[in-house]
């Protein structure tokens, strides 16, 4: 197998393991095995899978609220992110957390927040740290569009800016903070764009194609080592589920854009993509989908 | 942890004595880096890092531009990853733009994170009322972020104490909240050259005495000790207690004081309401009411923004005088 199907295959297994977990999360959700809120990353593996791919155990992962998909990208095993939501003392948080606060340090998972923007400060701290120790870790933030019009957004990229720190800023542009539409909240809708502003690199990719995000984040991460500064990555996408499990879905957006959307399941599409290529058989792909 | 040192008679100043704490750390643990406001080449506005740019450099003596909620934000993050920040803010005032990340990350970061991650993050500012500061630069806050889990707030009264708990605050991996009083800041008193540590959560008897308790923080300790001193050419006995720290505090030493004399006056310049003199009322009433001879007396600052004008400053914070009348109406109960 050459290269480029091995890291197809290898984001392909990864996805999955994000969407089906994800799914058995919902169905317990349902089944009231879930106590709390429960967002789930489905239909935005790709941006969590294609990050990921390039990082290290040792670099650090800040997370939001929809912060299941990273966790699982950065390492942490389906159980213990399960058993968290379950409420149990073997979840990755001893049960303290939900599905807000998924804490394993150990490999890099440095928590995931209930409130939004505190992630892009944190990871300004990471890189900070990594700057003082001369260490050549990286920190990411992974953020939504109803971040980048907090204040959190302007202070840290302007930080990362003015002390060129090993930071990659990565917007998951899903279109909605919970209901209130991106376009309605901002009065520049292009976030990549905004990167500009503080004399860093934006770049703006399809969040749904994994190959985009993976290459783009792979430049970014490697220009952050070499002491090149951040970069801002904004990843369109879409949640195709609410904004959490049991919430109404078409008060905010109709089913009809939901269904498009679903047509472009970023893992639809990769494995689309590895079959033609032929880097793929069908059945290769049902055996990774765990 | 060593008993601390005798004082000595070398004197320096309250900033003198946490600058060669700081400086001290800086030199044995390459993890420590400070932020705050014009605290590179200038030094801090009071002088609390003087000397140390020349010797360090820029990125761990980092001036930042002017956001509060960035650098403290950044700070929590970089406390998760193997660095010991100390975020100066000059007056603390500025310390409320980052009251979410303290309250919501910094503090509970460590119990969220099942203790696997550490917060050995120094947050130091300049409190309190005088030179006519206005109401922007004369805050206090202390019992704000007391009320909060997970954080240790501190306010010494004297250079030793200042030099010994700022040597524990960074030495310790929970995040420590520093408070120095402005009109304290200048002030001398005798201070061992070595390096030592005082815990938090260890009062200090400032006065030993037999007809009354003062509990009393920071400036409100000299002012006390100037109080009870009058009081004693009366021959009436105060006992006076600097508790150092708010928390952790050190409760069994004022309910053993309280057994003693059987009557409690609280001093604190903050804000009465929900407050610390508020704290140490309920308290005794709950574990030392038999031990009372008389109500237990508050005073505090008044419950308004803080003025301008020399007069008016004076006029709503307890100064000596206050005191002393409110310790006269305590033993007169």
């Amino acid at each position: 197998m050459d290269a480029t199907s091995e890291t197809g295959l290898i984001l392909y297994r990864r996805m999955q393991l994000i969407r089906q977990t994800e799914l058995t999360l919902a169905r317990a959700h349902q089944r009231g095995l879930v106590h709390g809120a429960c967002h789930t990353y489905v239909g935005q593996e790709a941006i969590a899978a294609g990050v990921c791919h390039h990082l290290r155990r040792e670099d650090v992962v800040f997370s939001t609220h929809r912060g299941h998909g990273h966790a699982l990208a950065k390492g942490m095993e389906p159980g213990e992110l399960i058993a968290e939501l379950f409420g149990k003392e073997t979840g990755c948080s001893g049960g303290r957390g939900g599905s807000m606060h998924l804490f394993k340090p150990e490999i890099g998972m440095m928590g995931t927040s209930g409130i939004v923007g505190p992630c892009i400060l944190q990871a300004c701290g990471g890189g900070y740290s990594f700057k003082l120790l001369d260490s050549a870790n990286v920190a990411v933030a992974f953020f939504g569009d109803g971040a980048v019009n907090n204040g959190a957004f302007h202070e840290g990229l302007n930080m990362a800016a003015i002390w060129k720190l090993p930071v990659l800023f990565v917007c998951e542009n899903n279109q909605f903070a919970t209901e209130v539409p991106f376009d309605y909240s901002s009065g520049n809708p292009n976030v990549a764009q905004r990167a500009e502003q503080f004399g860093i690199c934006g770049i703006e990719v399809d969040g749904n194609n994994v190959h985009e995000v993976e290459q783009a984040a792979g430049r970014a991460l490697e220009q952050a080592r070499q002491g090149g500064g951040p970069t801002l990555i904004e990843c369109k996408t879409y949640r195709t589920r609410a904004h959490a499990e049991g919430m109404a879905d078409f008060t905010y957006r109709t089913r009809e854009a939901v269904d498009q959307w679903k047509k472009r399941c970023p893992i639809e599409q990769l494995g689309q993509a590895l079959i033609e290529a032929g880097q793929a058989e069908p059945e290769d792909l049902n055996s990774h989908r765990g | 942890m060593p008993d601390p040192p005798e004082p000595g008679d070398r004197e320096t100043t309250f900033v003198g004595a946490t600058l060669e704490a700081l400086a001290f750390e800086m030199k044995r643990n390459p993890a420590i880096f400070v932020m705050g406001e014009g605290i590179g080449q200038r030094g801090g506005n009071f002088g609390t890092t003087l000397g140390l740019y020349e010797e360090h450099g820029a990125t761990r003596l980092c001036d930042t531009p002017i956001c509060e909620r960035g650098f403290v934000g950044l700070g929590c993050g970089a406390a998760m990853t193997g660095s010991r920040p100390v975020i100066d803010f000059m007056f603390i005032d500025f310390i409320n733009d980052a009251f979410g990340e303290i309250v919501n990350q910094v503090a509970k970061m460590q119990y969220m994170s099942s203790g696997r991650l550490k917060m050995p993050i120094l947050l130091r500012g300049c409190i309190g009322v005088g030179h006519s500061a206005a109401t922007h630069h004369s805050g206090n806050y202390a019992s704000i972020y007391s009320h909060i889990p997970g954080i240790r707030v501190v306010l010494p009264s004297t250079p030793y104490d200042a030099k010994g708990l700022f040597h524990h605050a960074l030495r310790c991996d929970d995040p420590v909240l520093f408070l120095e009083h402005r009109e304290l800041m200048a002030t001398r008193s005798c201070v061992p050259e070595t390096d030592y540590e005082i815990p938090f959560g260890q009062a200090r008897v400032a006065r030993e005495g037999t007809d009354a308790t003062v509990v009393a923080l920071s400036l409100m300790v000299h002012h006390t000790l100037a109080a009870a001193e009058k009081l004693a050419g009366e021959g009436q006995s105060i006992e006076v207690i600097d508790p150092r720290t708010v928390s952790p505090l050190d409760f069994d030493t004022i309910l053993g004081s309280v057994a003693k004399t059987g009557r409690l006056l609280v001093v604190d310049e903050a804000f009465g309401p929900c407050g610390f003199a508020s704290e140490i009322a309920a308290r005794v009433a709950d574990e030392g009411f038999d031990e009372l001879d008389a109500p237990v007396r508050r005073l505090n600052g008044a419950h308004a923004p803080v003025p301008y004008s020399p007069t008016l400053e004076q006029a709503v914070v307890p100064g000596a005088d206050t005191i002393e009348a409110a310790i006269r109406a305590l033993l007169e109960e």
